[in-house]
Parts: structure tokens; sequence; C-alpha cells
């Protein structure tokens, strides 16, 4: 696609707005399309410019390709804590740090709408819960989300390689 | 300095891996995770894949390039194609002022002229050939009326053309199908061959061409009023296919403009009628003018008047052998099938997108359809009566509901 130059969503401003991601059809086709979209504007911004778009995808660079050459260079946009953030942050529309029961039953109503009942809903959300939730305050932080997450191959699943 | 060099055709600017289904992905990454369970749950890892795929939706999905003009390798001198404007050379600079004024100064007066020759002759001589009394005279006279005045119109566009494999060339009583670039298709291939063309019925210089043309052969107009009423249109073309005397008919299935990278779906209302299909594929060389006409961009004379002012253009056409439709198959998996031949042969991506995406928004369908497909990983089959298997729709076959 390409943020300026040929690109449909190109916007005179050098801007983007949420609406012109909706010209992407495979999006809309995207059960949490619209939560992808708004975790690339930060909250209360209507806008997004070209660096902070930049920034967002910069999460999803394979891992392996970016090693720091000294020991002191900021952490990468695209390290494994800063994906698991990111996936965090898909849970957490808030952004208290906490994914509560009303916010996972949010996520997964959207990935499921009409296929299952609500109490087939509620039951998944709650075994999820009793799963993560190590200090059992009922929600889930950001260090349980990734200790429930330890095995999985995250540096693969959430990764884009862009060819040159 | 390369001004022409070799083609690539854009695929896209991310590596994106082979198609597998949301089952699979899901299986992958709840294998790498915790200790597989014996019922399916839900896991937090789940949302990985719906994360990336919508990313790269955004970095780079199939449908909403295939309404922009496609994007050249290697600049060839027109300031249209120029995307990335940066000032190279001098010498650059002079040579495209110098195009500049060989395609303004002497070619686009040139080509105006003849087409403007061309358009008034075909209006002026069909009318006139329309009057005969003699039934066959008329025939004869009016396929070489149709034939030099759409050879003149060529030539105003300075349009070349390669013709491949003509034993295949449409007969009467079928119908020719083709993929669709810009309205320029149809002079194209009826420089070569006589079709009987449908459409609505325009006003202004269109209808009168349209009425003049009518006169002298069987052309299928239809009043705007009629097009919305599906088996009126398909009785007429039923009717005119029946007549073994009138010329094959030329359809576009796919109903609108496709930038000529891809061949989106075909509708399959031409598909229903029982008769012969004769498919026809399209390529234009996009070095020379690029022939994709943006109907939300340029109005139709602005396209033209652009069209006029390239260097060529350049296309091939492929004679596909005729298909029919086979035993046991309904109009759309015929209709999938002929698309998949055109675009085999054009070089072509395959699509099963509506091109009437260009215009409207994605159906509901769909997300539910994604929706559909995570809930049975979570909670297993719900229906004992849906036993196929259904796949994302980015594999070809499933008949999208359109």
């Amino acid at each position: 696609m390409g943020f300026n130059g040929t690109s449909p969503l190109l916007d005179q401003r050098g801007e983007l707005r949420p609406e012109d991601f909706g010209a992407i059809r495979e999006l809309s086709m995207n059960p949490i399309g619209d939560r992808i979209i708004s975790a690339f504007f930060s909250p209360g911004k209507e806008t997004v410019d070209f660096a902070s778009f930049v920034r967002i995808l910069a999460h999803f660079h394979p891992t392996e390709t970016s090693r720091s050459r000294d020991g002191v260079q900021p952490e990468p946009a695209n390290s494994r804590t800063r994906k698991l953030k990111f996936a965090f942050q898909l849970y957490d529309q808030d952004r208290d740090g906490k994914i509560s029961r009303e916010e996972l039953l949010q996520v997964l109503r959207t990935m499921l709408e009409m296929q299952v009942t609500e109490e087939q809903l509620q039951s998944i959300a709650e075994r999820a819960i009793q799963e993560a939730d190590l200090d059992q305050d009922d929600a889930i932080s950001f260090d349980e989300f990734r200790k429930s997450l330890e095995k999985v191959d995250i540096d693969h699943k959430m990764s884009i390689r862009f060819l040159s | 300095m390369h001004v022409f060099l070799v083609v690539v055709p854009i695929v896209g600017i991310i590596a994106k891996e082979s198609p597998s289904s949301l089952q699979q992905e899901l299986q992958e990454l709840r294998g790498s995770a915790s200790c597989p369970r014996s019922e399916p749950e839900f896991e937090m890892a789940d949302i990985f894949y719906f994360c990336r795929r919508g990313v790269e939706s955004i970095l780079d999905d199939e449908v909403t390039k295939r309404f922009s003009a496609q994007e050249l390798e290697s600049w060839n001198l027109l300031t249209r194609s120029n995307y990335n404007f940066r000032h190279i050379s001098l010498r650059l600079t002079v040579l495209w002022g110098l195009g500049v004024l060989i395609r303004y100064g002497i070619l686009l007066p040139l080509r105006v002229t003849l087409a403007i020759t061309g358009i008034s002759l075909l209006v002026v001589l069909t009318t006139l050939v329309g009057f005969l009394p003699n039934r066959e005279l008329r025939f004869y006279l009016s396929e070489k009326v149709h034939l030099m005045c759409f050879r003149i119109c060529v030539r105003a566009l300075t349009a070349i053309i390669t013709y491949h494999n003509r034993e295949n060339k449409p007969k009467n009583g079928g119908i020719c199908v083709s993929n669709h670039t810009t309205p320029i298709d149809v002079i194209i291939l009826a420089n070569d061959g006589c079709y009987s063309m449908v459409g609505q019925v325009h006003g202004g210089l269109m209808g009168m061409m349209q009425r003049a043309m009518v006169k002298s052969s069987p052309h299928i107009w239809f009043e705007r009023s009629e097009v919305k009423d599906r088996h009126l249109v398909a009785k007429r073309l039923s009717d005119h296919v029946a007549d073994k005397t009138k010329q094959p008919i030329l359809i576009f299935p796919e109903g609108t403009c496709i930038n000529n990278t891809s061949v989106m779906m075909f509708k399959k209302g031409s598909f229903e009628i029982a008769c012969t299909v004769y498919p026809v594929a399209i390529k234009y060389d996009p070095r020379f003018g690029d022939a994709f006409w943006n109907s939300s961009k340029f109005g139709l004379v602005n396209y033209l008047l652009r069209m006029m002012s390239s260097w060529a253009i350049v296309c091939s056409v492929w004679y596909l052998p005729p298909m029919n439709r086979e035993e046991g198959e309904d109009a759309m998996q015929f209709a999938n099938r002929v698309k998949a031949a055109i675009a085999a042969q054009g070089g072509l991506v395959d699509l099963i997108w509506d091109g009437g995406l260009k215009r409207a928004k994605v159906k509901d369908a769909f997300k539910e359809e994604q929706q559909k497909l995570y809930s049975k990983v979570l909670v297993g089959e719900q229906d004992e009566g849906d036993t196929t298997v259904v796949t994302s729709p980015s594999d070809s076959g499933s008949a999208s509901p359109c």
C-alpha cells in the first residue's frame, strides 16, 4: 500500500484518519479490524502522521534482523516485549494496564459475534481469566499476560517480512 | 540511462505465507503454547493471528490496488506515470520535454483528426447502409463498414495489437467474454471481427453512434429501466444467440474496469445462457501508455485525451478455445472456470473479489464467515448439517454471496 505515492489512502495533509483505513476491503473482513485501526492512533488523537504510522508498523519487523550492535541501545520496537505490549493493548482498550473481565468479554464478542450464545461467551471468558490470573485480582496484568504466552513463538507469529 | 527495462509485475511489498486456513494457523499458535487441551478453548494467543492478518491487509491487500493504475518498474517519460517525482538529471528533463512536444504537438492533433474521421464515417455509413433493402447486401456492407471504421479508430489511438490463436475467433451464435480494462477494449476486439455489442442506451454522441450502428447491425441496447430486469436481459440475449445469422455477442462479465493486473469476479448472468462461450484475454503493455480507465478519477473525454497523448497502446489479444457448460456445473462454477482460463492466458491474477467493491463496501457476510470459522475452533461444530469445510475467502471456488 504505502502511505504516500500511489496509495489509495493518500491523504493530501500527510495524515491518516480512521475512515481512511475503512477503504481497505480485507480489513473490513477482519473481526478485530476496528481495534487494529485504533491501535495506530494515540488516545485522544484523531490523526496519525507518517512517523507514528511507521513506528507502529515497526512492531511487526522480524526480531532476528535487528540485533543491537552495542548493549546500550534503547529497546527496539520489534522486541518480544514490545510485540506483546501491542497485542496487550488490543485487549486493554482503556489502557489501565489490566485486562478486565469486561474487556475480555468485549474482545470475544467482536471475534465471535452471532456465532455463540452469551453463556458460552461468559464461560470462555471465565476459563481464560482463571488460567491466566495468577494473583487472583480478577484481571490480567501485563506480566500475567506475558507469562501465559511464554511458550508462544511470538517472533514468528507477529512478524511481517518486507520484500526489499 | 535505461528507460525501457523489463517490466516485472508488482506482486506485493510483503512476503505473505502460503494461505493456510484459520484452523491451521491457530493450531500452530496453540501448539507452541502451554499444555495441549482435550477440548478446544480460547487462548490469549489467538489474537495474534487476527492481528497479523489485519496489519498485513493494511500494508498490502489484494483488492484496493486493482483499482488504480499499475506501477511501472522504470519511467516511460509520461508525467502521469511518474509517481515519485524527483529531479534526476537535466538530460532526463530535456528528453521528457521533447517527449511532451512530440506527443502533444504532433501525435495528438493527428490522432484527434483520425478519431473524428472514424466516428463520423461510422455514423454516416451505417445509417446509409441501413437504408438498403436487400438483406444480404446489407449484412455484407455493414460488416465492411464496421470493420473499416473501427480500424480507423484503432489508428487514431495508435493501438498496436497482436492477435494470437485466430483460429479460435468467436463464431455466430456464441458469446464472447473478455476481461475489462477500458472502453477501448471494444474497439480493439471489433477491429478484428464483427460483434454485437450489449449496453445501455446513452445520450449525446454515444447515443447517436448507438442509434446509427443498430440500423445496419443487430446490436443490443437496453433502456436504463430494462437493465434491472434480469429475465428480460437474459431473454434478449438468448434470442440473439439462437439466431445463427447474427454475430457473436460481446460481453464483459466483470462489470467494471479493472487495472489489467488481475481478473475479478465474473457476473454469472451471461453464463446462464445455453450456448458456446468464447473467452478472450486482453493484456496491455503498460510501458507505452496506461490504458486503464479510472472512472472515479477521470471522465471519458479526459481519458480519451490521455490515451491519445500517450506514446501508443500496445496490447496482446489471445483467443481461447471455446468452452461449454458441462453437466452438473452451475453458472457460477462455469464462470469461474472461464475466468481461470482467461487469467492463466493473460498472466493476470485470478481473484474472487467482486469488481463492484470499487464503489461499494465489503459485505458483512465476509466478516461473519471469519467469525464462524473462529467459533468452530473454540466451541466445535454447532450444526450437524454443516459438514463442508469452509476455508477462508482467499481460496477460490466458494461462491461469494454477491
